[in-house]
């Protein structure tokens, strides 16, 4: 209890991740409550309205099938956030288990898995993603797998080197003598004590699985329209890129903010979580 | 030296041998067959002619022995036809390669000249306003989605200002101009695609560059360069810039897949013919062949690039030769 008091006295001096987490939490109050929040419903076609810029009516203006922007860039908010929360839970669960396992038993499954995490590490992500999903259909629910399928190398490592030096302290030894088993000892006694660079990079992993579910939809492999998401709103912006400003530039700041707000978010935990700074007052 | 250099190379035939394995799995998850996508257009074919053509790709076969037999073709460099237009996939590629190498090499030595003396001199300022500024920008470039800039700059670059191009890498009347006035168009061209794929580069970069010379200045041997009286400016270039370059070496070889993967989007959008975009229009027509074809060459590259980091890092830090 006394070590969460410290780290979030340190979390909540750093006025940047102050910052993060507000803009993080009233995005997940926006998409929340997308239905009572947005003036419209983002995908009802308006042909008198078709490509307003931004007016009373429609305070960030309309796309070419007359949709209200704003609506539809409120209830896009739950793309990212389902993206976010779901694709990071997938790698967080591979990554762990493969982690722990490396760094727990080592020898002969530790190299396997570490050269398993070399070869994923080799594709360029963005190639191994676009391959899956083209070959199967592309929706929000094959994001959210891929994205998980292909983002837990990280995690892995971490884990395993936190492995690595934790299973040589006695508290370690202790519970092993007392007769735990290895599944306890991996769950009950190691690992609680090594999440706190998984949090951190979980954090960081949402952030970049926002980003890539909007470039992927932007392709137009990710959210399939008339269903609104940042990524291919942004499509319709290119499409119309010579009269329509307003589609190109809203969602993308939107992005931007929200992907910023969980960097300022990781970036603080890391510096909180990081007893090599406790002493220092500025570091 | 040369021992260090051949255990990594050693290391790298499992890798390979992975990379391969797991391209054939991905591609092979898909539940339609690609004859079947080829033929769907037209009703009228057969199942005989269906047959016919599976024999043809060898997808009659069991699995591991198709992957046994692609194997073997892909050690000799036969990638196979591409079923889109039956053109050889290897030659469909290298024809793609150029302009993608010239386009990544051009912006990693952007990424360079920009970012390395941005993250040292925010570390001999730290804390000063330049710092602060520079710590922002390196946050908002982490944060922006390239694409998201590249329609940006497109609409003030090429719609509103109308000086910039917005598409491909020549004018169409590429022919009628002399050698000057084509240098300069193809210079137009890339402008906008170098500095869109070097942005996010730029941040990381000089991040990193940041950190590293932080750690460096708090180094003794720092202390007693500056304690027997160097100027500033040579205990910072030559004691400290020198050992805080190390490490940036190795994360050059690492962007190497950021750098590859990353330009499916910008080349899509700029209508760069690259291998980016190749990969596009190939995943969207389910040309096998070549997914797989470039999947691999991908991730073989990107091994390069590590050997590559690896190698120059041992060649500038002897510590690294000696450890075992």
């Amino acid at each position: 209890m006394n070590l969460l008091r410290i780290i979030g006295r340190r979390f909540s001096r750093n006025k940047l991740a102050l910052i993060g987490s507000s803009v993080v939490l009233s995005l997940i109050t926006i998409a929340l409550f997308a239905p009572i929040l947005a003036p419209y419903d983002p995908t009802t076609i308006d042909i008198q309205n078709v490509l307003s810029p931004p007016c009373k009516a429609h305070l960030l203006g309309t796309d070419e099938l007359g949709r209200d922007l704003l609506s539809r860039m409120i209830w896009g908010s739950r793309v990212s956030l389902k993206v976010g929360i779901v694709a990071v839970g997938i790698a967080m669960i591979i990554g762990i288990i493969i982690g722990s396992v490396s760094g727990f038993y080592g020898g002969t499954a530790d190299a396997i898995l570490m050269r398993f995490v070399d070869v994923m590490l080799a594709f360029p992500t963005f190639f191994l993603i676009l391959a899956v999903i083209a070959i199967l259909e592309p929706s929000i629910f094959t994001i959210m797998a891929v994205i998980g399928v292909t983002g837990w190398m990280d995690v892995a490592r971490l884990v395993r080197a936190e492995f690595l030096s934790l299973k040589e302290r006695d508290f370690v030894d202790a519970a092993q003598a007392l007769g735990a088993s290895n599944f306890r000892l991996i769950f009950r006694h190691i690992l609680p004590n090594a999440l706190s660079p998984v949090f951190v990079a979980a954090t960081f992993g949402i952030a970049g699985a926002i980003l890539t579910e909007s470039g992927l939809s932007f392709l137009g492999l990710g959210v399939q329209p008339p269903d609104p998401s940042w990524g291919n709103i942004l499509t319709s912006g290119k499409d119309n890129i010579e009269v329509a400003w307003w589609l190109s530039l809203f969602p993308g700041l939107a992005i931007l903010i929200t992907v910023l707000s969980y960097n300022l978010v990781g970036e603080g935990l890391r510096d909180a979580l990081d007893p090599r700074l406790w002493g220092a007052e500025r570091d | 030296m040369l021992a260090y250099i051949t255990k990594r190379m050693l290391l790298m035939i499992p890798l390979i041998f992975g990379i391969t394995l797991i391209t054939f799995i991905v591609i092979h998850l898909a539940p339609g067959s690609p004859v079947e996508v080829q033929t769907e257009m037209s009703l009228k074919v057969s199942a005989q002619a269906k047959e016919n053509l599976k024999k043809l790709y060898g997808l009659d076969k069991p699995l591991h022995i198709q992957y046994i037999e692609w194997l073997q073709r892909f050690l000799e460099l036969d990638f196979g036809k591409s079923f889109v237009d039956g053109r050889k996939v290897l030659d469909k590629i290298t024809e793609r390669i150029p302009v993608t190498l010239v386009i990544n090499v051009l912006s990693l030595l952007l990424i360079l000249i920009v970012a390395v003396p941005l993250g040292v001199l925010s570390a001999t300022k730290q804390y000063s306003w330049f710092d602060k500024l520079s710590t922002i920008f390196v946050f908002v470039g982490f944060s922006t989605p390239s694409f998201w800039l590249a329609l940006l700059l497109m609409i003030l670059f090429g719609v509103n200002l109308g000086i910039l191009p917005i598409s491909g890498i020549q004018s169409i009347d590429v022919s009628e101009m002399g050698p000057f006035d084509r240098v300069l168009d193809w210079i137009r061209h890339l402008v906008l695609p170098v500095g869109v794929s070097a942005f996010g580069g730029i941040a990381g970069l000089s991040r990193y560059s940041r950190s590293s010379m932080l750690e460096v200045i708090r180094q003794d041997y720092i202390k007693t360069a500056r304690a027997k009286g160097l100027p500033e400016s040579r205990v910072i270039l030559r004691h400290a810039f020198r050992n805080a370059l190390m490490p940036i070496v190795t994360i050059l070889g690492l962007s190497v897949p950021g750098l590859i993967g990353g330009g499916v989007i910008f080349e899509t959008i700029f209508a760069i013919p690259g291998m980016g975009q190749l990969f596009y229009s190939s995943t969207m027509s389910r040309d096998y062949p070549t997914v797989m074809g470039i999947l691999v060459i991908g991730a073989v590259l990107t091994l390069v690039g590590n050997l590559v980091a690896d190698i120059s890092y041992a060649l500038v830090d002897p510590r690294v030769r000696v450890r075992k």
